[in-house]
């Protein structure tokens, strides 16, 4: 094996010993390199997002390559948010027809506030009798319920669209909600997990004290748990925010369509000779950007959630 | 896993039940209406013709027979595999090599949360951005490619390179999670065995190969398990940039069914190819399982 020792990338350890200054060391440079270019690949595309959206369409034609806005404006936003009117957006190399992505991102908003808050709330609720309940068949019950996450959720959506149209909420906004609304399983058991994990004490300190068990859930387990909540409810957000498949089928109109689904629409709209780049791009960047806002007040606590706490 | 704290033998606890039920009704509900009975329903549809506008007729084993003989099927689920390869083979490598680096380099939150980055923004937007950066024309990609003095490539309009832009877009979305989840892994491994390797004067890569991927198997086995079951179920990519095309050359199986069931309304026939899709993903995810617990056990 390689005797002639390769400089051992020292991870800087609290205890420092016999080993030398770090100094320069090849190994680590070019470690160093290799993670600047991933960061450049994460990044770049948004950069370009925001560079396209500031140029004029018209002009990228001839200022391709220009890393810089080329002929600046804000006009691929303003067909993104109807403020341009037909003839001129045309001009500008746009579809022409009226859009409006404020409606959208309202929609979005609603969808994935609608889930958010039902999804945890419910999931909690069940979560709670599942770990701190007595009743019988508990863990039969819960075993049923883990046996969900088997189910792929892609497989359930043909048979949803065919419920959801029975039940008459096809292109509505509670239709698009609804399948995620109540639970998933994996909610309930990242949840019981870490009711499991809460100290009873405090608890039957409660009861004693003639506490009833709803006041408990509400009072004591509920405020304990804020930190998995808030994480769990991030998530679940993020996830329902840019779901696209499940939105697709349920949607046709304006009046339940969400901004993932609008996205699809305005990029086929778009002449397919010679696109509407900076317009695309724009709302490209409108879709994106409420998610890199929450990432950017949460990326701590989203970024340490990522592991398999909630799997193992 | 299911931790029975609760032993028969507390029989003083008083009995919750109906509290129970009324707290778990909501919950339940959602489950057996939005996930059990989907799952019924889905394969009770697979054995009917059914249009969506009159009842489904029962049709025995017709679709599955159909679906034998569809070359369409065929094509599309080998399309699909071969997505799920080349996805998985690049997002895995360099997701793991990233982690090593991460490891290795600095933990800190905001190295991470960079990485993470491009996993915040849906499917629509990844595919969107990349139809820009790589279109044939005026694509930034095409310039660069140009600039080094090779060809342009039209990545998504020709069937060679399709699936492995498809493939290459969702890695860029994905892969930063996918890092994430495997140095959260690394994380469980003991640093007194990495002081005790650079005792010994082992180089960096000997402790990769020797302490590194040995300890790391069973979770990235784990990841394996999350990461395919994801990867079959592409469709946004798809839908989005080329809907199936240059010809079927990245019709993947599930853009084929929404196909089938929302363009040309053969539900019974969708929910056919749905139940053989999901019959390829349990097989997986126990071969898969039963590969990673074969493997915990030899390192435990």
């Amino acid at each position: 094996m390689a005797t002639a020792t390769q400089p051992v990338a020292t991870t800087a350890p609290a205890i420092v010993e016999e080993s030398p200054k770090p100094g320069f060391n090849i190994g680590r440079a070019v470690a160093w390199v290799f993670m600047v270019l991933v960061i450049l690949a994460s990044l770049f595309p948004f950069y370009w997002m925001l560079r396209t959206a500031l140029s004029s369409n018209n002009a990228l034609y001839a200022g391709s390559d220009s890393l810089l806005p080329v002929d600046a404006s804000w006009g691929g936003f303003e067909r993104v948010f109807g403020l341009q009117t037909g003839q001129e957006a045309i001009d500008a190399g746009g579809a022409g027809q009226p859009i409006n992505f404020w409606h959208y991102l309202a929609n979005s908003i609603i969808v994935s506030t609608l889930v958010t808050a039902g999804q945890v709330f419910f999931s909690a609720m069940a979560a709670y009798a599942f770990a701190r309940l007595q009743w019988r068949h508990r863990e039969k019950v819960f075993g049923f319920f883990l046996a969900g996450l088997m189910i792929p959720a892609i497989f359930t959506l043909l048979p949803n669209f065919v419920l959801i149209k029975q039940l008459g909420l096809i292109d509505t906004l509670l239709g698009v909600s609804l399948p995620t609304m109540l639970m998933t399983p994996f909610a309930v058991f990242f949840l019981r997990q870490f009711f499991l994990g809460i100290s009873r004490e405090v608890e039957e300190a409660a009861l004693v004290e003639g506490a009833s068990k709803v006041r408990v859930f509400f009072r004591l387990i509920l405020p304990m748990s804020s930190a998995p909540l808030a994480t769990l409810g991030i998530l679940t957000y993020i996830t329902s925010w840019n779901d696209y498949f499940w939105p697709l089928m349920v949607s046709y109109t304006d009046r339940s369509r969400v901004l993932t689904v609008a996205l699809g629409v305005f990029k086929s709209q778009t002449p397919q000779t010679g696109p509407d780049w900076s317009g695309l791009m724009a709302a490209t960047l409108v879709a994106a950007l409420p998610m890199l806002i929450l990432f950017f007040l949460f990326a701590k606590r989203i970024v340490n959630s990522i592991g398999f706490s909630g799997i193992k | 896993m299911a931790a029975t704290t609760a032993t028969p033998v507390r029989k003083k606890r008083p009995d919750d039940t109906k509290l129970a039920i009324l707290f778990i009704a909501p919950a339940l509900i959602g489950f057996l209406v939005f996930m059990i009975w989907p799952t019924l329903r889905g394969i009770y549809l697979s054995f009917t013709k059914f249009n969506l506008l009159t009842p489904p007729e029962f049709n025995g084993l017709d679709n599955y027979i159909r679906m034998g003989q569809d070359p369409v099927f065929w094509n599309s689920l080998v399309v699909t595999l071969y997505y799920v390869v080349v996805n998985i083979v690049l997002q895995t490598a360099l997701a793991l090599v990233i982690a090593v680096m991460m490891q290795r380099l600095t933990k800190r939150t905001w190295l991470r949360g960079i990485i993470l980055t491009p996993y915040l923004v849906s499917n629509v937007v990844a595919a969107l951005v990349f139809l820009w950066i790589l279109d044939y024309q005026l694509g930034i990609g095409n310039k660069v490619i140009e600039l080094i003095g090779l060809d342009r490539i039209a990545f998504l309009a020709d069937s060679n390179w399709v699936i492995p832009t498809v493939a290459l877009i969702n890695v860029w979305r994905h892969v930063g999670y996918t890092a994430l989840l495997i140095f959260a892994g690394l994380q469980t491994i003991p640093e007194t065995l990495y002081e005790a390797g650079r005792t010994d004067g082992a180089s960096e890569i000997t402790m990769f190969r020797r302490i590194t991927l040995p300890l790391l198997r069973p979770i990235l086995a784990l990841v394996l398990i999350i990461t395919v079951v994801g990867s079959f179920q592409v469709f946004d990519t798809v839908a989005v940039t080329t809907r199936g095309g240059p010809i079927d050359s990245s019709r993947v199986l599930q853009f084929y069914i929404y196909d089938m069931a929302f363009g040309r309304f053969q539900f019974g026939y969708a929910s056919a190819m749905s139940v053989a899709l999901l019959v390829v993903l349990v097989i997986i995810t126990f071969l898969q399982y039963r590969l990673s617990r074969a493997e915990q056990s030899d390192l435990a």
